[in-house]
């Protein structure tokens, strides 16, 4: 009996690993072709692309805890696509947005980086988080491939000439909190609060306790949390209460903080609450009490509550196609393409030039362009790939963000 | 002195929780002899359906309760009949592994039916919160409520247990199976009971849980499960003081260990010290000696 | 005699599957019909295949749950990468790899004999319960450690950079849950299929050897194994230190396959043990074969699912649970049986000898 399984076993991965083979060698011999009977199927819309067409692809978690930011790059992604296309195209060839699941784990990246490579990818979007960012810079710098995250904090992702980041780093988010804080006179004793486990949030924190004494910011206490026990932060609030915390400094994401927020009400403290980017989309949290966040300062370059027509549109068609009020991941990834955009436009590169060559084009036409986006005026790029744009400090009164001059 | 008090209160609190859940896996364990690693994802839907029935169609929070119980009584129910009933007689590894096949089913389809963006549960309790030592000290309504409920089900479980002909069926067939079925007592229906109230507990724990927490996401369960099933192991799986013991020594210790020791090392903290207990008792805090039969 | 020489066929079977495995996969390398996506999980696939193995031989052989094992790869991952780290372009890369198999190997097996002691004290789930939580254990205290080296020697801090309190010249290794970057990736198919040649050797060895034949004499039934005589414990503890440096090998191979490493839930909590846990009964416990077939099909079955976007996992944990209906319910397998005699009425025989080894290796 145990044959028979091994049998039937066999028998499987050899079909499957067949079915590598000829896959492969379809892509490889005729890449277009493939993407083209592919782009049929989803989009119905060919015509124009037999053997010209962009194809540019992300990756980021679509499955498991980290899911809501891989769906927000990959939603923003395909918004921006979508507008690209009705108006004509990247230098007149249609883009085609591919997007894989890496479940936030590096290996699985690196599986989707090669799978977006087999569906014949150019440009790469992606990842969406840290870790897995930084192993996929690596493929991406040996392919030579162009490569812009939306959402990969960690200083080191973009050491590579090829790789461009849309959000601030780490070290720019704590540093800007710790001026901000620091210059606005906010306060002097403060306790921050963060995720040991994730790399976001320990990067943020190590820069901010760096930076603030240069404020003449004293931080009281810090507190850590993990993964694994984000529910109960009650021991920690307690602990920037009993340390006098003026103002509690939250870098992780709106999920948590919000339990944060809930449970320092239930225990009667109310300091200032300051977060980063990733405290955008506490507002639209659903059914949150926003009563709770009232107060609430946060540094961030995207807030879906903005008037201007480029948010407010976007801000619509988000909520049209998905039914969810876009975070700040999404408008970050509609930002990258259109900066994929500017710059392939400025180097006029053709989707018939190599993997290699579209890259050594896009990396130097990069830091010459200069467009604005949902998440910045005249946003611009060192050539170190670092985005130079302001964030706006924003603090919540009524259950919506005003602007903290 | 009240900070310390504060932070056994939390605890308190969190093991109050992860007491509730231990009960559930400390049924299934005793009686099935299985490990049902979906438990804390039924968990998860069993605070879904609450909230769809509080929060969706705004009915009173009593039909959000009696929703997700009786909603996570049938889908334990269905779920044993489905992926577990097949294989009994098979080795409780092949359950062992259909149950996290379960698992990541019930998680993912959470994920593709409620999305991947977290909600925020409103509590269904409404007891209103007590301070002690001047307001220094502050007890939510819901810690009172999880701590009821936790000794009004701990006491419940035991009085069934050991009052009813059902209960008497399921302590037979955790003894001896084979004996229990010449006995004329049905197995497979005193095992379909268990998963029932195993799921009942489940969605009871669902509610307290995410009134507690107030947050709801496909992964909510996972992680509570598994502190649950450790603080089962603690108090000695089977027993069901032991699960109660169990889950309010792991709340206090989580808590005491970020107040006091390190808020990094927390989770370390209370599985190093599982680890010691077992090398101490190696059946868990109440956990009966296994004899063994030559 | 009959058996031993079955024992040695199975055996040479295993080899040359991996062998003929190798050549397939080097021979669709070298002209060139191979995807991208295939290319990068060859590594992957050689040590997901020494995990299923390795850990087949705690599972099926001595017959004890473990759910930890993704932490003896995490500790093999780590102590390989800072050695990786430290020693930097000063040695080749295939003498620094070498080096790093032997001090990722030794270092898990330190930790297989520390967590192994109470194997010796506990039964069943208790002790499934005190691997898993070890491995959390071992994942929490990884993303809180800081490791720095300079001219002083090497710091440590569980708190910050800071604390480390570097000289100029230091550097920092690992950065808590930032984890350790610019690794070398110099793990290759070619080493990948070595190691897990040496891994079948050292299992396949041990199984057949005097100690293995009392740890599954144990197995079967522990009391009249120790009646006779046998030093049960120290020979459990044999298996499993063994198994965990092989855990610790295949964590070597992870860490020199990625340009970066972290400790998440993902790759080294206590899901990835059941996810190795579920190669090892699929394929059947105790069949070392089987587990390898299995990691490898379940390796690839994720990536294949793909086509199916949103709906992939879910599908998964279809599968998963169909297979395991299909493989192991006694109602199923009575009816496979039964279908198998009508049909195959001459293999009849073979399969009557093959039904009680199901424990067999």
């Amino acid at each position: 009996m145990k044959k028979f399984i091994s049998l039937a076993l066999v028998a499987a991965m050899t079909a499957s690993l067949a079915a590598c083979g000829s896959s492969s060698s379809s892509t490889e011999t005729s890449a277009a072709a493939a993407d083209s009977a592919a782009e049929s199927t989803e989009s119905g819309d060919s015509s124009a692309s037999a053997d010209g067409e962009f194809v540019i692809g992300g990756s980021g978690p679509l499955t498991g805890g980290a899911a809501i930011y891989g769906m927000a790059v990959k939603n923003g992604g395909q918004i921006a696509v979508d507008e690209i296309n009705a108006a004509g195209g990247i230098n007149g060839h249609k883009v085609k947005w591919v997007f894989e699941d890496d479940e936030h784990d590096a290996e699985k990246a690196l599986n989707a980086y090669n799978t977006l490579k087999d569906a014949g990818l150019q440009i790469m979007v992606g990842t969406v988080t840290s870790g897995p960012c930084l192993a996929v810079v690596q493929e991406t710098a040996d392919d030579n491939m162009f490569q812009i995250t939306p959402s990969g904090t960690t200083q080191d992702i973009t050491a590579n000439p090829n790789v461009f980041r849309m959000c601030f780093s780490d070290p720019a988010q704590g540093a800007k909190s710790a001026q901000y804080i620091g210059e606005h006179e906010l306060a002097t004793k403060v306790g921050v609060i963060y995720d040991s486990s994730d790399p976001y949030s320990q990067g943020i924190y190590e820069t901010f306790d760096s930076e603030a004494p240069n404020y003449g910011i004293e931080i009281v206490a810090a507190e850590a949390f993990t993964a694994d026990s984000k529910t109960d932060f009650k021991t920690q609030i307690q602990k920037m209460k009993d340390a006098g915390a003026e103002l509690v400094f939250l870098p992780f994401y709106y999920t948590e903080a919000a339990l944060v927020l809930q449970q320092a009400k239930e225990l009667n403290y109310s300091p200032v609450f300051f977060g980063c980017d990733g405290m955008d989309g506490i507002l639209n949290l659903e059914n949150f009490d926003t009563s709770l966040a009232e107060g609430l300062m946060l540094l961030t370059p995207f807030a879906a509550d903005a008037t201007d027509d480029l948010t407010v549109n976007f801000v619509n068609t988000y909520k049209e196609q998905y039914g969810d009020t876009p975070i700040q991941f999404a408008a970050d990834a509609y930002d990258c393409l259109y900066a994929i955009k500017n710059a392939a436009e400025k180097a006029n590169i053709t989707p018939d030039m190599s993997v290699s060559d579209i890259c050594d084009a896009l990396e130097t036409a990069m830091p010459e362009i200069i467009f604005n986006g949902l998440t910045g005026e005249n946003i611009k790029f060192n050539s170190d790939g670092e985005p130079d744009k302001a964030p706006k400090a924003v603090v919540i009164k009524d259950g919506a963000y005003v602007l903290a001059d | 002195m009240s900070s310390f008090l504060s932070y056994l209160i939390s605890g308190i609190s969190l093991g109050s929780v992860y007491a509730i859940i231990a009960l559930g896996y400390t049924m299934v364990y005793g009686i099935a002899k299985m490990l049902n690693f979906a438990h804390g994802d039924i968990i998860m839907v069993g605070a879904y359906m609450a909230y769809v029935t509080f929060t969706g169609l705004g009915l009173p929070p009593i039909a959000a309760i009696a929703v997700a119980t009786v909603g996570c009584t049938v889908l334990g129910v269905l779920i044993e009949a489905i992926a577990y009933k097949p294989l009994r007689g098979a080795s409780s590894l092949n359950v062992l592994i259909t149950a996290i096949g379960v698992s990541y089913f019930l998680q993912n389809s959470a994920l593709l039916v409620f999305g991947a963006d977290s909600k925020t549960f409103t509590s269904l309790v409404n007891i209103p919160s007590v301070s002690i030592m001047d307001g220094a000290v502050i007890i939510s309504g819901v810690t009172i409520a999880s701590i009821v409920t936790c000794i009004i089900v701990m006491v419940v479980l035991t009085l069934f247990i050991n009052k009813t002909k059902a209960g008497q069926a399921m302590l037979a067939v955790s003894e001896d199976t084979g004996a229990a079925t010449l006995m004329g007592i049905s197995v497979n229906r005193t095992i379909a009971i268990t998963f029932a109230i195993g799921s009942a507990l489940a969605g009871i724990a669902g509610v307290l849980l995410c009134s507690a927490y107030p947050t709801l996401s496909s992964q909510t369960g996972a992680m509570p499960g598994i502190k649950a099933f450790t603080a089962a192991v603690f108090g000695g799986i089977g027993s069901i003081p032991g699960a109660m013991i169990g889950g309010m020594v792991m709340g206090v210790v989580e808590n005491l260990s970020k107040a006091y020791i390190s808020s990094q090392l927390s989770d370390a903290i209370v599985f190093a010290l599982l680890i010691i207990i077992l090398l101490v008792k190696p059946t868990g805090l109440m956990g009966k000696k296994i004899q063994e039969k030559v | 005699m009959n058996m031993k020489s079955k024992k040695i066929r199975s055996n040479i079977i295993t080899f040359g599957l991996v062998i003929v495995f190798y050549a397939v996969m080097e021979a669709m390398l070298v002209t060139g019909s191979m995807s991208s996506l295939m290319k990068g999980l060859l590594v992957p696939l050689c040590y997901y295949m020494i995990l299923a193995a390795s850990l087949n031989l705690v599972v099926g052989i001595s017959g004890e749950l473990s759910l930890g094992h993704a932490g003896f790869m995490c500790i093999g991952a780590f102590s390989s990468a800072v050695f990786a780290r430290m020693v930097g372009d000063s040695i080749p890369g295939g003498a620094e790899l070498f080096i790093s198999v032997l001090i990722g190997a030794a270092f898990a097996a330190i930790f297989g004999f520390l967590i192994g002691i109470p194997v010796l004290r506990l039964r069943g789930d208790y002790l499934a319960i005190v691997t898993l939580a070890f491995g959390e254990i071992i994942k929490n205290v990884i993303n809180a450690v800081y490791l720095g080296v300079d001219s002083n020697g090497v710091h440590v801090s569980l708190k910050d950079v800071k604390s480390l309190g570097l000289l100029d010249d230091g550097e920092v290794i690992i950065k808590g849950a930032q984890g350790i970057g610019n690794l070398p990736r110099n793990a290759t198919f070619t080493i990948g299929i070595v190691l897990l040649l040496i891994t079948l050797f050292i299992i396949t060895n041990l199984v057949n050897s005097r100690q293995g034949r009392a740890i599954m004499s144990s197995r079967d039934n522990r009391i009249a194994a120790e009646s006779v005589g046998l030093n049960v414990s120290e020979y459990k503890l044999t298996a499993f230190v063994i198994s965990a440096a092989l855990a610790g090998v295949a964590g070597v191979l992870y860490s020199h396959n990625l340009a970066n490493l972290q400790a998440t839930s993902k790759n080294f909590g206590y899901n990835q043990s059941i996810l190795i846990l579920v190669f090892v009964v699929l394929g059947g416990i105790g069949n070392i074969r089987g587990s390898l077939i299995a990691a490898l099909v379940l390796t690839i079955l994720p990536e294949k699912l793909r086509f199916f976007n949103d709906y992939r996992m879910l599908i998964y944990a279809i599968v998963l649970i169909v297979m395991m209906i299909m493989t192991s319910a006694p109602k199923v397998v009575a009816w496979r049986k039964m279908v198998a005699e009508k049909y195959f009425k001459k293999s009849r025989e073979t399969e009557a000898g093959g039904k009680t080894d199901a424990k067999e290796v």
